[in-house]
């Protein structure tokens, strides 16, 4: 179980970590200022969640490494994160696009989890799902003015939902770590998320005037920390300074 | 012993770093605050998970209670219940109008803090803090920032 408990953890944290990394990239980028305001905005809170979920992360390991250390310290393999969030931001409607399909999955495994039997998920839960509620509003309302604005902007949403929708499918891959957990009540089984996440983004799509592909094929793999190449340029990044110098601390 | 209403006083003076017209109190972050043996305790709820100012919060509110003789201080994290808008008293409400914010309140129409007209519009649901969404009033054409709820 504490393995199991351990996986999901670092799960919820590598995906708010990775996100939030690959939006804060938009920073001084954004195509109007207002955008670029809220991406960082939005990468914050998924920062300051990552610091939630890491933290427990770390008290459920028990071997004395901190949240920091688990952001800064751990190579690819051993990152959970979905691929999805891995992908690199593209033009403005790929980002947009994988922001509101993320946020769907987002929002709907934090309801969930706010009545989890562990009290320190259910509490961090309640805390995220507050600024989550925020991220889906606004992503959901832009998925739907660019979807049903000019048909370029169309073109550029269809293209990134049809590139984006196979890495969505991996939020759902359910394994052994996710049933044992849901067995006690303390995460639900991913799949079951799926109706509920396929509600949400029905609801945008269908003004947005975009149509989901068909097709089931799902890429797969960063929940077990089989990565595309993407992360280790992210990472090589992101923990340039820790790897440079060892400990060095603000 | 310094007296536990003493501190939620003191405290009082103690300004949010971002919106120093309001202290942490007026915030509602300051959940609790006791004695553990000799040692103060001071229990503190997040607003937005990310915001860059808990920490300097941390730090002001033990730099103002070292100044005033607490000599053994904790501060802990309480994230449940979750912050929420709600803990904005009426009375901070007012201070950040005159300020120039629009507070956070429920249900009602988006009011200018200029001249009052309900007359507005979001520029942006984002703005300079994690807290505030930018607002433009369509009356007297300021633009102003509002205190999301949440």
């Amino acid at each position: 179980m504490a393995d199991a408990l351990l996986t999901f953890l670092l799960r919820n944290g590598d995906n708010t970590l990775i996100l939030g990394h690959r939006l804060s990239e938009w920073c001084g980028h954004a195509p109007a200022l207002e955008e670029d305001i809220a991406l960082a905005n939005t990468a914050l809170d998924l920062i300051g969640q990552t610091q939630l979920w890491l933290e427990l992360a770390a008290t459920v390991e028990g071997r004395g490494r901190t949240a920091d250390k688990l952001a800064y310290l751990r190579d690819a393999g051993e990152f959970r994160n979905v691929l999805m969030v891995e992908r690199p931001n593209g033009d403005y409607g790929k980002t947009l696009m994988r922001q509101f399909l993320f946020d769907a999955w987002h929002h709907t495994l934090l309801t969930v989890l706010t009545s989890s039997k562990d009290s320190r998920i259910a509490e961090i839960a309640a805390k995220a799902l507050k600024e989550v509620s925020y991220h889906l509003g606004r992503s959901s309302d832009l998925v739907t003015r660019l979807g049903n604005g000019s048909d370029e902007s169309h073109r550029r949403m269809q293209d990134a939902l049809d590139e984006l929708w196979p890495y969505a499918g991996e939020c759902f891959v359910t394994d052994e770590a996710d049933r044992e957990l849901a067995a006690a009540g303390i995460a639900p089984a991913p799949d079951v998320l799926k109706p509920a996440w396929e509600r949400i983004v029905e609801r945008t799509l269908a003004p947005a005037t975009l149509t989901a592909p068909g097709g089931t094929f799902v890429h797969k793999g960063g929940k077990r920390g089989i990565h595309t190449e993407h992360l280790g340029y992210i990472l090589a990044e992101m923990q340039f300074l820790q790897r440079a110098y060892p400990g060095a601390v603000w | 012993m310094i007296s536990v209403e003493q501190v939620w006083q003191w405290l009082g003076d103690v300004p949010d770093p971002e919106i120093p017209v309001l202290s942490v109190i007026d915030l509602g972050i300051v959940r609790e605050v006791r004695w553990d043996g000799e040692t103060l305790v001071v229990t503190v709820t997040p607003t937005y998970s990310g915001c860059p100012a808990a920490t300097v919060i941390n730090l002001d509110i033990e730099a103002a209670l070292g100044k005033r003789g607490v000599e053994k201080l904790r501060l802990e994290r309480r994230l449940s219940p979750p912050w929420t808008t709600d803990w904005i008293g009426p009375a901070a409400q007012e201070k950040l109008r005159e300020y120039g914010i629009a507070p956070p309140v429920v249900g009602a129409p988006v009011a200018c803090p200029q001249c009052g007209s309900t007359r507005t519009e979001t520029v942006s649901q984002f703005g300079s803090t994690p807290c505030k969404a930018a607002y433009r009033c369509l009356d007297c054409l300021e633009p102003f920032d509002r205190f999301k709820c949440i």
